[in-house]
């Protein structure tokens, strides 16, 4: 269940919903964001979309630190949002993520 | 039968465009058959490794092939010598050109980078504006008036398919558009998918192409003689022949405007030197529907995916035995189409793309 906290945090998913070096899609108010789980289990978020052609994130693979969106292969850092080059150009917006009991947080204002 | 679109302008910038864009197949959401994220995962793995060992081989064949070419030159030894590097340099090069500009051949992304830009050169593509162009070509693959890689326009220019495999049309088109860039510009279809940022990188490399190619030039001249353009240029032109034969096999005479890739793509079982000079790109409805699985997993792609997929084609004479009929057909009717047929389990034709007209 999706609970808007006071001040601004969202609860997208469990820990457990997303697997080391993967993504997850989270859908809230019209809005579509991609949640990471590096190779470490630190947990990071994005827009869900790519800047380039708006396809979702979570249809994408991630390497290290890198999601790759699964249509044409843009690159993105997704601890930063920066692109890694064409064919994407425009950076991702990044979100902060905490991890509470077991579930994960996004801060989307 | 696909959406209809009036007539057959394949323009980026014609009445087409705009048309493909109101009737919502640009840009739109594509058909993917059934796969677990954790299979697709595995196999979406890269790896160093197959990438290295097989451009190793590829760049050792170069330099036998070449130094026979060489060591034989002015008898008819040359002639063997010259026609295998011919197509190691000129059709070879197509799939190390395709797999390194999706970035999936090699892991580290320097090598991706690196092989695409010589492969560009051999290929005769040039990297940044080809980059882009592929880009769309994956967007909205084969629909009319946004695909900019539609290889048989219909009706079938038969004489221009013949030219093409020793690429006496895109060729000279090609060293156009490297003189047009070398003066800061770009053509009009280009200025549709290459964006702003990228064009001081397209002029850059056309010069730097201008250079090599007045350098090899400039050498023959100084040597009276065409050996050193039997090594860099003419083989783009000599070797291309095997890189259309494999090429028209993707798409050739397929539905156009639809959003499935099982109705617009082949996939033609080939012998492992085939496979090794194309890069298992004849596994092309696999990528077209994921193009982060790397070269080397798509046989492995394939087994999963193929109880949705229609039948692949046995070879290039069961291909080609399709495709020829229907080219001379298309000329005279460009309405006709192959119709692809389905396993009794697949996922049927997403609402609206089967094989009737959509209502």
């Amino acid at each position: 269940m999706q609970t808007e906290m006071n001040d601004g945090w969202v609860d997208a998913c469990s820990v457990g919903d997303i697997e080391p070096e993967d993504v997850f899609r989270f859908d809230y108010c019209e809005q579509t964001f991609a949640i990471y789980r590096s190779s470490d289990n630190k947990y990071y978020a994005t827009d869900g979309l790519c800047t380039h052609e708006h396809v979702h994130l979570a249809g994408g693979f991630v390497m290290d630190h890198i999601i790759e969106c699964p249509k044409h292969n843009g690159r993105f850092d997704f601890t930063t949002g920066a692109a890694q080059g064409a064919p994407v150009c425009i950076n991702l917006k990044t979100y902060p993520v905490k991890v509470e009991n077991g579930r994960v947080f996004l801060k989307l204002s | 039968m696909a959406v209809e679109i009036s007539s057959y302008d394949y323009s980026l910038v014609g009445k087409n465009s705009k048309l493909a864009e109101e009737k919502g197949l640009a840009s739109a959401e594509w058909y993917s058959s059934p796969i677990s994220r954790k299979r697709l995962k595995e196999l979406m793995q890269r790896r160093d490794g197959p990438a290295i060992r097989d451009t190793l081989l590829w760049f050792a064949l170069l330099g036998f092939t070449g130094f026979l070419g060489y060591y034989y030159w002015g008898t008819w030894w040359c002639v063997p010598a010259f026609f295998v590097y011919g197509v190691l340099y000129g059709s070879a090069s197509d799939s190390r050109w395709h797999e390194c500009g999706h970035r999936t051949a090699f892991k580290t992304v320097w090598m991706n980078d690196a092989v695409y830009e010589m492969a560009s050169f051999m290929v005769l593509r040039e990297s940044t504006s080809w980059r882009w162009s592929h880009t769309r070509h994956h967007t909205d693959t084969i629909i009319v008036g946004r695909d900019p890689e539609i290889a048989v326009p219909r009706p079938p220019d038969l004489v221009g398919i013949a030219m093409a495999f020793f690429s006496l049309k895109s060729g000279p088109k090609e060293f156009q558009r490297v003189f047009l860039h070398c003066r800061g510009k770009l053509t009009p279809e280009e200025a549709t998918y290459v964006p702003a940022s990228e064009h001081p990188r397209v002029f850059r490399i056309a010069r730097i192409w201008a250079l090599i190619y007045l350098v090899v030039i400039a050498l023959a001249i100084y040597s009276r003689s065409i050996l050193p353009l039997m090594f860099i240029g003419l083989p783009s032109f000599y070797g291309a022949w095997l890189l259309v034969v494999f090429g028209l096999t993707q798409h050739a005479g397929l539905a156009e405007n639809v959003l499935d890739h099982r109705l617009n793509c082949r996939t033609v079982y080939m012998n492992p030197i085939f496979r090794f000079v194309y890069w298992n790109m004849n596994y092309h409805l696999e990528h077209h529907m994921f193009p982060m699985v790397p070269y080397y997993n798509l046989p492995a792609l394939h087994a999963e995916l193929k109880a949705d997929l229609p039948t692949p084609y046995n070879g290039l004479w069961e291909t080609y035995k399709e495709i020829i009929p229907t080219l001379i057909k298309q000329t005279k009717d460009p309405a006709y189409f192959v119709q692809r047929h389905l396993p009794p389990n697949a996922k049927p034709w997403p609402t609206g793309q089967g094989q009737g007209p959509l209502t």
